[in-house]
This record gives C-alpha cells, sequence and structure tokens, in this order.
C-alpha cells in the first residue's frame, strides 16, 4: 500500500508556518534528510540544510553491529547557541530520536530543538513528542511505513515488517 | 637372566626381515634371549608358551637413533619409567639417548647410573651417546675412552654444535685414534644464530627469523673436509634439505665413513605446516620446504639416508604454549615410530620390508648391535604389530610424558599388540 | 596444520579479531575502510566521542614499548567511549615470572573485553587470540616481524583517500622490508584490494628470501624501483641495524635507499610520500620530502585514529 507524502509536507509547511531567523533545519538520515530537503526550501531557510547519521549512536549496536554506510553526519553551521528544527519522516519508538539528539549534542549545545515529522505513528518507548506532525496514523505493529523518494516524489509504502 | 630358557613359540604371524629375505607366514622359535630358529621347530622343540600373531606382522624390534628420556634434569618433562614404557609401547626395543641432559652425560659415573637406571627398570636396551665436549660447551674433550668403558657407543655434541672448528678438528681427531664415532648434528651455529623456521616463503611471510639451508650445507662441508685430514667415522644426525642430501651422496661415493638419519617428522612434514603459528611444528633442525622433504624421502629410499629415527623429544605444554620463536622445538616420538614410519613408506611408495630396515637393520648396524634382523642366533628382540588397526593420538594414549606432537588428535593406523626383548614380553597391548 | 581455517573470522564469517591483514577478505578490509570513514569526522567535533563501545574494557598490552602505537588505539578506544588500561609489560619481568598465557587469564578474569596486543614475538597475537575465550576480542598492534595489521589499513585508508581506487596503482616499499611488520601487513592489504604493481625495494641484506612469493617485484635500485610508481611507502630502520652486518652506515643507507628529490622525481609527479612513523630524517628520508607537498604522513596519523576506531567497532559489533 502506498502514501503520497507531498500532501503531509504541505500540511507540516503550514502548521510550521514562518520559520524563525537563526533557526536550522536539520533531517536525520535518510527519509529526513529527504523531508528536510523539501522543508528548507518551502520554508525559505537561510542557513544550510544539516544533516545526522545516527549509526554511532544507536542502542541496538551490540546486538546488529555496525555497517558501514556512506551516509554521513554534516553540520555545515556552529551548533551552538542554534534553533533547530529537527526533520525525521516518521516518529515511532523515539529511539532514533533519542540517537540524534546525542548526536547533535556533540557539536555544541543548541538554544532549543523543535521536532518536525511526516507522519506519528505514536507509538513511544520514550519521553519525546512532535512539535510538529503531518499526520498522525495508527497502524499495526508487524507493519513498517518506510519513505521513498522517486524522482524527487515523496510517498510511504506501507509494508510488513521484515 | 641366564638362567632363563624360556620356550616360546610365535605361530601364524607374517615374519618381516628384508636382511634375511623374509616376508611370509611362519613360525617363530625363541630359547631363552635368543631367536632359535624360524620356520621349522628344531628338533624335540616343546613350547612353555606359544602366542598365536594371526593377523599380525612380527618384525625385529625397532631400534631407535635418538630418544631423549630427560633424565636427569628435566622429570618434569618425562622420566626414564615414562618414557621407557612408551618405548616398548612403539615396540622400540634398542634407543640411543643424547646426552644434552642436566647434568650432561660428560663423565663416566653419570653414564653409569644412567646404565643402571635403565637396567633396573628392564625394558628396552639402552645406549648412552657420550658428550663429545664437556659440558657440550665446545671447548674440551672429554674423557672418551673411559666414558666408552662407562657403556657410550658413540660420541656427540647434540644440537649444540662446536662453533669452534679447531675443537671439533680436534675432537674428530682423537676418536679417530680409537675408532670412536662421532655423531654430528650438521648445523652452523653462526648461520642459524637467532633462527626459528626454515629460511624460505613461509618464514618470510610469517616474519619469523630464518635458519637458511646454508647453516647445514656449510657445516657438511666443513665435517667432510675434516674427516679427509683426520679419518674420523662420521655419522650425521637429523638432516633436512635437498641439498645436505647431495653431499652426503657425493661423500658416501667418494668412500668416507659417513652414515646419517632423519628425523620420521622431516620425511612427512614441511614448513607449510607451521600454518597459523602452530608451536608443535617447531623443530631442530626446522622444517624444510616440501621440496627439501621430498628429497630426503627419495633420500632413505636410495640409501643415501641410512635410517629414521624418532627424534623423540618429549616437551611440557609450558614450553610449546608461548609464542612460535619461544616455543622448545621438538615432539614425543617413541610411540609414532613405527605408524609414521609405514605412512611414509605408504606416501612414498616404498615397500614395507624396506622401511622397515631403516628402523632395525640399519640403525642396529650404526650401534654395532647384532639385533635389528630375524635370524637363528640373534637377539629374540620383536615386535608384533597389527598393521590394520587404527588408533588415535590422545593424551591418554600416550605412555610418553610428553604428549606434543603434530599428531595430536590424529588417528594412526598399526599399532603395536606386543613388544619382546631378549626373550622376554615387556609390553601387551 | 596447513592453512585451512582463519583464526581472525568467526563461523559466522565475521571478524572476530584483528590479527594479520594476509587472508582477509577483500570485502572484509573494504568494510572496515567504509566504517572508517563515518569516524573520520568524530575527531573535528567538540565532544569528540561515540558511545558504541560504552562499558567495554579495552587493555593495552605492550610486551614492547612504543608510546606512540599505544596513544593511537587509547584515542581510538576513548572515542567509542571504552574505558582503557594501559599496561606496559617489558619482556625481562615475564621471563623470570608469569608466561604470556597467565597474564591474559589474569586480565580475562577482570572482565576485559577487548586486548590490543604489542609484542616482540611473530605469533604472539594469534597464539593469545587462540587462548581467549569467545567474546574477547585481540587486536594485533604489532607482533614481532610480522603483522601490524592496523598500520596496513591505515595506509591503505591513506591511499584510497588520495587515489581513490587501486586498480592501476603502483606501489613501491622502500627499506627495511626483512623486519617489517608494516611491509608485510600493507603487501597483503594491496594485493588483496587489487593493486597490481607491488614493489620492494631494499639492499639484499633487508629483503625476505623468496619476499616475491608475496606477489612483490623486488628491486635493488631504487631509482628503477620509483620509476612511475603513484605512492611510495618508506619503513623505518631501526637504530640497531643501522650498522653491522646488514648495512655500513646510515649514511650509506642514506645515499642509496634515502628518499631524496631526486629519486622522488623517479615517480610520478602527483605520487604520494608514506611512513608510518617514527621517521629518522636523512636515513629515510630527506626533510623537504617529509615535510613537502607530496608528504601525506600527517594525515596518515589522523586516519589512523578513525581506522583503528573502525575495527574496534567492527571486532566489538555482533
Amino acid at each position: 500500500m502506498q502514501l503520497d507524502a507531498e500532501p503531509l509536507l504541505a500540511e507540516l509547511a503550514q502548521k510550521i508556518g514562518t520559520l524563525p531567523e537563526d533557526t536550522a533545519v536539520v533531517g536525520i538520515h535518510t527519509g529526513g534528510v529527504w523531508a528536510a530537503e523539501k522543508l528548507h526550501a518551502m520554508l525559505g531557510a537561510t542557513l544550510p540544510l544539516g544533516k545526522l547519521a545516527v549509526t554511532l549512536h544507536r542502542d541496538d549496536f551490540s546486538k546488529i553491529g555496525l555497517h558501514p554506510q556512506k551516509k554521513a553526519t554534516d553540520m555545515p553551521f556552529d551548533v551552538d547557541g542554534r534553533h533547530i528544527l529537527l526533520v525525521d519522516d516518521v516518529l515511532n519508538s523515539g529511539r532514533t530520536l533519542r540517537a540524534a539528539l546525542n548526536e547533535l549534542f556533540d557539536f555544541g549545545r543548541p538554544a532549543s530543538v523543535k521536532l518536525a515529522v511526516l507522519v506519528d505513528r505514536g507509538r513511544r518507548e520514550l519521553p519525546f513528542s512532535a512539535d510538529y506532525a503531518g499526520a498522525t496514523m495508527t497502524l499495526d505493529p508487524s507493519q513498517e511505513l518506510v519513505l521513498k523518494n522517486d524522482n524527487n516524489k515523496l510517498r510511504f509504502d506501507i509494508q510488513p515488517k521484515n | 637372566m641366564s638362567a632363563n630358557m624360556t620356550k616360546i613359540e610365535i605361530n601364524n604371524g607374517r615374519l618381516i626381515d628384508a636382511a634375511n629375505k623374509l616376508d611370509q607366514v611362519q613360525s617363530l622359535y625363541i630359547e631363552g634371549e635368543r631367536i632359535a630358529a624360524v620356520g621349522n621347530a628344531p628338533v624335540g622343540w616343546k613350547a612353555d608358551k606359544v602366542i598365536d600373531a594371526s593377523g599380525k606382522m612380527v618384525c625385529p624390534g625397532l631400534i631407535d637413533l635418538c630418544a631423549r628420556l630427560r633424565e636427569p634434569g628435566s622429570e618434569h618433562k618425562a622420566t626414564l619409567e615414562s618414557e621407557m614404557l612408551a618405548a616398548v609401547a612403539g615396540g622400540v626395543t634398542a634407543l640411543a639417548c643424547p646426552p644434552d641432559t642436566d647434568p650432561v652425560l660428560d663423565e663416566p659415573g653419570l653414564v653409569e647410573m644412567l646404565k643402571r637406571r635403565a637396567g633396573a627398570i628392564d625394558q628396552a636396551r639402552v645406549y648412552p651417546l657420550g658428550a663429545l665436549t664437556a659440558g657440550l660447551g665446545g671447548e674440551k674433550l672429554t674423557e672418551m675412552v673411559e666414558l666408552t668403558e662407562a657403556g657410550c657407543i658413540a660420541f656427540t655434541n647434540a644440537n649444540h654444535p662446536i662453533v669452534d672448528t679447531v675443537v671439533l678438528y680436534r675432537a674428530m681427531q682423537y676418536a679417530a685414534t680409537y675408532g670412536y664415532a662421532v655423531w654430528l648434528q650438521p648445523e652452523d651455529a653462526h648461520l642459524a644464530r637467532g633462527g626459528i623456521a626454515h629460511d624460505g616463503e613461509v618464514a618470510s611471510r610469517l616474519g619469523l627469523a630464518g635458519i637458511p639451508v646454508s647453516a647445514e650445507t656449510v657445516a657438511i662441508s666443513t665435517i667432510i673436509t675434516l674427516m679427509r685430514d683426520t679419518g674420523a667415522r662420521v655419522h650425521l644426525t637429523r638432516l633436512s634439505s635437498r641439498l645436505g642430501v647431495e653431499l652426503v651422496r657425493a661423500a658416501k661415493a667418494e668412500g668416507l665413513p659417513l652414515t646419517c638419519d632423519v628425523g620420521i617428522h622431516h620425511l612427512l612434514l614441511s614448513d607449510r605446516d607451521i600454518g597459523h603459528f602452530d608451536s608443535l611444528y617447531r623443530f631442530a633442525p626446522p622444517l624444510r620446504s616440501p621440496g627439501d622433504r621430498d628429497a630426503l624421502s627419495r633420500g632413505v629410499i636410495d640409501g643415501t639416508i641410512d635410517a629414521i629415527c624418532s627424534d623423540h623429544t618429549p616437551v611440557d605444554d609450558d614450553a610449546k604454549n608461548v609464542p612460535f620463536g619461544e616455543a622448545e622445538p621438538g615432539a614425543t616420538g617413541l610411540e609414532m615410530l613405527l605408524p609414521l614410519t609405514l605412512k611414509w613408506a605408504a606416501d612414498a611408495n616404498a615397500a614395507i620390508p624396506v622401511a622397515l630396515q631403516k628402523i632395525t637393520a640399519h640403525p642396529a648396524k650404526l650401534l654395532g648391535l647384532n639385533s635389528g634382523v630375524i635370524a637363528p642366533g640373534s637377539p629374540a628382540d620383536l615386535c608384533i604389530f597389527d598393521s590394520a588397526a587404527f588408533w588415535a593420538v590422545t593424551p591418554q594414549t600416550l605412555r610418553s610424558q610428553g604428549k606434543n606432537t603434530p599428531y595430536l588428535r590424529r588417528e594412526m593406523q598399526a599399532r603395536v599388540s606386543m613388544t619382546l626383548v631378549g626373550g622376554r614380553v615387556v609390553y601387551t597391548a | 596444520m596447513p592453512l585451512q581455517f582463519n583464526p581472525q573470522l568467526g563461523a559466522d564469517g565475521k571478524l572476530k579479531h584483528l590479527l594479520t591483514t594476509e587472508g582477509l577478505p577483500r570485502a572484509m578490509i573494504e568494510s572496515i575502510l567504509e566504517t572508517a570513514d563515518q569516524f573520520v569526522s568524530v575527531g573535528d567535533r567538540e565532544v569528540k566521542k561515540v558511545p558504541l563501545l560504552r562499558g567495554k574494557s579495552v587493555f593495552n598490552l605492550f610486551f614492547e614499548n612504543s608510546t606512540r602505537t599505544r596513544t593511537t588505539f587509547e584515542i581510538a578506544a576513548k572515542r567509542l567511549s571504552a574505558d582503557v588500561i594501559n599496561l606496559n609489560i617489558n619482556a625481562s619481568s615475564t621471563s623470570k615470572g608469569e608466561s604470556l598465557l597467565d597474564t591474559i587469564d589474569n586480565l580475562a578474569a577482570m572482565n576485559a573485553d577487548m586486548f590490543v596486543v604489542r609484542h616482540a614475538q611473530s605469533g604472539a597475537a594469534h597464539l593469545i587470540a587462540q587462548h581467549v575465550k569467545p567474546g574477547i576480542a585481540v587486536i594485533n598492534a604489532g607482533d614481532g616481524r610480522h603483522a601490524h595489521p592496523t598500520q596496513g589499513l591505515l595506509d591503505m585508508y591513506t591511499i584510497r583517500h588520495y587515489k581513490k581506487s587501486f586498480h592501476n596503482l603502483s606501489v613501491a616499499i622502500v627499506g627495511d622490508v626483512l623486519h617489517s611488520r608494516v611491509a608485510r601487513s600493507g603487501i597483503h592489504a594491496l594485493t588483496t584490494l587489487g593493486c597490481p604493481d607491488v614493489r620492494v625495494i631494499g639492499p639484499k641484506t633487508l629483503v625476505p628470501t623468496d619476499c616475491e612469493r608475496m606477489g612483490v617485484s623486488v628491486f635493488h635500485d631504487m631509482y628503477r624501483g620509483l620509476e612511475g610508481c603513484d605512492v611510495v611507502i618508506m619503513l623505518r630502520l631501526q637504530n640497531e641495524r643501522m650498522t653491522g652486518a646488514l648495512l655500513p652506515s646510515a649514511h650509506e643507507f642514506f645515499k642509496s635507499y634515502g628518499l631524496t628529490s631526486e629519486k622522488l622525481a623517479r615517480a610520478k609527479p602527483d605520487a604520494i610520500v608514506m611512513h608510518p612513523g617514527p621517521m629518522n630524517r636523512g636515513v629515510e628520508i630527506d626533510s623537504p620530502i617529509a615535510d613537502g607537498r607530496q608528504s601525506v604522513i600527517l594525515p596518515q596519523v589522523t586516519f589512523g585514529i578513525a581506522v583503528r576506531m573502525a575495527v574496534m567497532a567492527t571486532v566489538t559489533g555482533a
């Protein structure tokens, strides 16, 4: 089953409204970066886009090990004292977000962090909530929501978890 | 023992003794310490004991040119009791032991004590090799005449090369005065210094300091040159290289009184087997290339190499469970000499009787013994074995206190079922 | 025993220990280099740490002194948030006391998760790896003349960084190859990664017997050996080898095998110059070259930390 993600992006941009001056948009690899790239343009952000790879902060390292990947963290601005809009595609357990915040804080102490997600699945295992969500959706735990980038058109595939 | 005139009859065994062109199922008759008859019973024969050797081979007891018994000095590695039992369990009825004990066998008293201890245990016959120089130090000659009277059958500096060529020259001259045989491990001390493994591809890859083949050939060349000068009778121990075999072949062709042996492991293994620094494959001299191994094998077959020995060296775990370069060389071997020699024969396409000669009649001749054959009048030193039986080499199955061998946890074919020394059954499986 | 198993790999084919670059599958070397990419930037951050090895105890076990190598492993482990315990055990104290494996057992009883071992004997790391219980990783930080695999891998990382691919490269390794674990680890890694032309340059006294069997070509004339090279790896000449039966003098060695601008001119104009350190200026390498535009000796050090982090993370991950 597929779900067009573009309307969710528009919805999200609208909820965020105008981006305060001095706010940096930061996407979480991989889906969050795609969403963040679009939001960055839609919101007319002035600072360059930040990217976070969370593999080095994952809490399941001892279970699944480390896999080399091309995705790398890129913070092309000073994080210290900055307002950050953190963007991810799906908010579920909150564990990725925990890793992302740890990674982010390795670069400095931001003034504030707000969270924007395309979809909030609402099955939290950690005390987080999104400041902005394109949609809230309840899915069976056996299903997985995966963001796909098809020629710069974003869509969600709903598929059984493998 | 002189009163022992027990009559033993061994029936249905396949008697093997190439020296007497014997390879058939026949009966063997023993009276007292000696073989009384082969094939037909002597007139009026009545056996006190009959041994059925159906399905088994009967050969002369094995004669091992090098077995370290580790006494005195290294009783934590082995004792006379444990190693003598290992010998007879391996079908070995006579062995020569090198003088590299602690203290070194360089005084008549020590030799007499060893002979007495071995005599009391009364299993395999022990022939001590006396030290060629005091303390094997390579400086001062030993009292060879007195040592011979005490029971030494030849003189050697074991694995301690004599660095000073003048001392080697004098030692050979002096031994030649009395016609004593000098046994020498051909290794140039300088070229071998600090070396751990054969200087070749494997040592280069593993970063192990190499011992070049020239360490052996330089030493052999020196020894051969000094033999021409001194007239000494020399036996080279543990050849390891193709070029070494070639030098010996040429010297023999020249008519020099030169003989030599090889360790059984050097006929079967090469430096490739060291693998990932397996210290069980550390030997002195080092295992060399597969080409060297094959040349040694050919040397045994064509008679350049006179005998095969076990080079039995019990090494305790503490001396092996260390990095390769710190590990003590050597392996336990008495109990594997027979099966490994037969394995070599199979691999090298050598006939069993021919192979057995290399561990019986030929070493007997080198030691000046009248054993190693199956003939009326010769000592009833015999080995009865099942050439088809398999057994596993484990710390439990080995009688030797030395449990370290490259063949640990491997299977051996050919198992000794009975060993007789001087007409007495000293071992039964 | 023949080379029938690889003691570095578990039954699942994953890396359990890093003992040598020889026999490492190509994909595994590439995976370590790619993993290192992720770690290079960690050193630039305000917090130079990631939590992958949090709670793990890494024992730096140096039976042979080397402050520099020990420090790079220490930094790598600390950037992965491990607890690091440094032990310098000189050979004299072990020779009269505890055996190597007793020392290991004692430290393992203190719940060590990883041993980083340097030892003067070739094969010491193999011995330890075969002895420790499952779950404890052993990283060889140099064993005798045999191997120094993290150095070999960081050299590969450096070459890949500057030259992108190994497929058309000519790499020369110059100097005391006989005693060099760096050379051996480099040679095996290069041939595994598909480098078609590995050359070894040195006097006959310092080139190992049958060296060609490792897949290299041997040169005794450095000018000829450097012809058209893309990468020049200079080896350290130990002080004790500079005079004696191997070489008459450091001066004469430099004349024949020291890297000067004159000799380097034979290599490609964009050739890079590497050295594992510490350098003997004026013995292996002329100062203007060591500090020149073609030198990547300092980047090697930086990449070394990331590569060691990658190795530690790889052997620790399930």
